[in-house]
């Protein structure tokens, strides 16, 4: 499904801010392939996310996507078959348009725009429908701009808008980590129905080990701009917290302190 | 004040407020829905109404005629669009350079910086004949009947999905890119837009003041930038597209009519653009200042209470 070789990038190279984000990074995912990422700050787990959506361009390797080869293609022709939802949640909503006005936006996404109308009237209901499925009551005020809506409101408003077109692959970066603890478990349920019920591909970054370990099939580990742990199915389910603290310990020769996951095992 | 002078300088102003109303459209395209500052306008203006001047001196329709200018200014937007979204080159430079190069262009289009319309057609001119009014009232029916089709053009455009489109990327560029859209492609439509208006504009005032100069933009896009606030101070901000839209021309007319009054008192014209600066300015300044002292007097009840 998706297949990326030998993919490196380094920012500000051949200067005192020289940095290697992602050394040399191959990776596979199969189709329904649900990963979570785990790592230390700088560990090049958004990095990674960001080459594949095409944010910045790569030094080298291929990403290819449903045999598609994406390496080269800008942010926005890769955005037609993949969906994201950023750390900040007021990254994926425009808050100065109504609810239905950005719903039908994501809902035409990877189509051609033109000028019939940008809200059409009769997938407004599909679009309530699919609001509905939220539990926040935003159904009944489709007319209201995003902007009124709370921080966990937005973040699921985008998820929504990341999967109304299915797409071939949804990137979460870190999508749940601004919010409060609550509202941060009711957009990770919905996460994970709407991963199972469209058999979706996705990747999560995630700074809460517990969550990696309970979430999807499949978990990776990055250091320093690589992969240094990769487990799947059986394996993973059976993962502790502490195992993985270990594991990190004894591919990466540090210790696991001093850093932002400690506070959310 | 002379009331009865400043009232016979009424209709002129008010005429006036609509033909440069279209202008405030263009100009709200760009520093509104896509949320850049578009420095072109200045340009973009004279290059209408040079255009517009160019093609009835030739004999041309004087319809056909504001078409032709409304291309010469899809055009000139297009360059501001391409420096800035393919050269990526700052939005405000964009359209200082373009600007600067229009002012040249414009005096190859007329061949000097100045053409009469003394004894060709214009739009006005025929409506006169037609109307048999005073010219300050063809000017306001004419514009009237331009400014409603205008502004229903704008509110169905921006309600399709391109024009969805565009008004998604000046609230959310990341957003827009992450769902499929080319941010590069949309900015230029909005460019190309906006100055296709400002040109437009030139073209009626040209018609209407009987002469096209190249200088006849300097400025203009401070007095959009007037048009556009004076509306919103006066009508609010947070209504429907609509409404938003007429308040800009409302805008544009108060203005003029402010002009008028101040050139009444005795203002001499060489003043007006320090007025206008210093008005846009003040406009600018006084919701910032209104909203530091409403910080404050809270805070203060907040500690008293």
């Amino acid at each position: 499904m998706l297949e990326i070789k030998h993919v490196s990038k380094t920012f500000n190279p051949n200067t005192i801010n020289e940095k290697k984000a992602l050394k040399d990074i191959t990776l596979t995912l199969n189709e329904g392939d649900f990963v979570t990422i785990i790592g230390g700050n700088g560990a090049g787990k958004s990095t990674m996310l960001n080459m594949i959506a095409g944010v910045y361009p790569i030094d080298s390797g291929t990403i290819v996507l449903d045999n598609e080869n994406l390496s080269l293609q800008p942010e926005y022709k890769r955005a037609r078959t993949i969906g994201r939802v950023f750390q900040d949640p007021m990254m994926g909503t425009a808050a100065d348009m109504e609810i239905q006005e950005n719903l039908a936006f994501a809902n035409r996404r990877g189509q051609k725009r033109g000028l019939g109308w940008g809200v059409r009237k009769d997938e407004k209901e599909d679009l309530q429908k699919a609001l509905h499925r939220l539990g926040l009551n935003l159904e009944n005020r489709m007319s209201d701009k995003v902007g009124l809506l709370s921080g966990g409101q937005r973040q699921a408003l985008t998820l929504l808008m990341a999967t109304l077109k299915k797409p071939k692959l949804l990137l979460l970066d870190e999508h749940t980590a601004a919010l409060d603890p609550k509202t941060a478990k009711a957009v990770l349920e919905l996460t994970k129905e709407i991963v199972e019920e469209q058999h979706l591909t996705a990747l999560m970054v995630t700074h809460n080990m517990r969550d990696a370990i309970a979430i999807g099939n499949r978990l990776i580990m990055m250091h320093e701009g690589r992969i240094i742990y990769d487990v799947q199915g059986e394996e993973k389910k059976n993962l502790t917290v502490e195992d993985l603290l270990i594991k990190f310990e004894q591919a990466s020769g540090e210790e696991f302190a001093n850093d932002r996951m400690m506070l959310s095992k | 004040m002379d009331i009865s002078s400043l009232l016979t300088a009424i209709p002129g102003a008010i005429s006036q407020g609509i033909l440069w109303g279209v202008m405030a459209l263009g100009v709200y395209t760009t520093y509104r829905i896509l949320n850049i500052s578009d420095l072109t306008v200045d340009g973009s203006f004279a290059t209408g109404g040079c255009v517009a001047a160019v093609c009835l001196v030739n004999g041309l329709n004087p319809f056909v005629s504001l078409l032709v200018a409304l291309v010469a200014g899809l055009l000139a937007g297009a360059i501001t669009g391409f420096l800035h979204t393919r050269c990526e080159i700052p939005a405000i430079l964009a359209g200082i350079l373009t600007q600067l190069g229009l002012y040249s262009i414009n005096l190859r289009i007329m061949g000097r910086s100045n053409t009469p319309l003394l004894k060709v057609d214009t739009l006005f001119s025929k409506g006169k004949e037609l109307l048999n009014l005073p010219s300050q009232y063809v000017a306001i029916i004419i514009g009237v009947v331009l400014i409603v089709l205008l502004v229903a053009c704008m509110y169905w455009f921006y309600g399709t999905e391109i024009g969805s489109a565009i008004r998604a990327t000046g609230n959310n560029e990341r957003m827009v890119e992450s769902l499929g859209v080319n941010t590069k492609t949309t900015k230029m439509l909005g460019f190309m837009i906006a100055n296709g208006l400002v040109a437009l504009s030139g073209a009626l005032v040209t018609q209407s003041q009987g002469y096209a100069d190249v200088k006849q933009g300097t400025g203009a896009i401070v007095i959009g930038l007037a048009s556009i606030i004076i509306g919103e101070v006066v009508c609010g901000k947070r209504r429907n597209f609509m409404v938003r839209l007429s308040t800009i021309v409302v805008g544009s007319i108060l203005y003029r009519v402010v002009v008028a009054m101040v050139l009444q008192m005795g203002l001499s014209t060489d003043d007006l653009k320090l007025l206008t600066a210093v008005l846009v300015a003040i406009a600018l300044t006084v919701p910032v200042m209104l909203e530091k002292r409403n910080q404050n007097a809270r805070y203060k009840a907040h500690i008293e209470g």
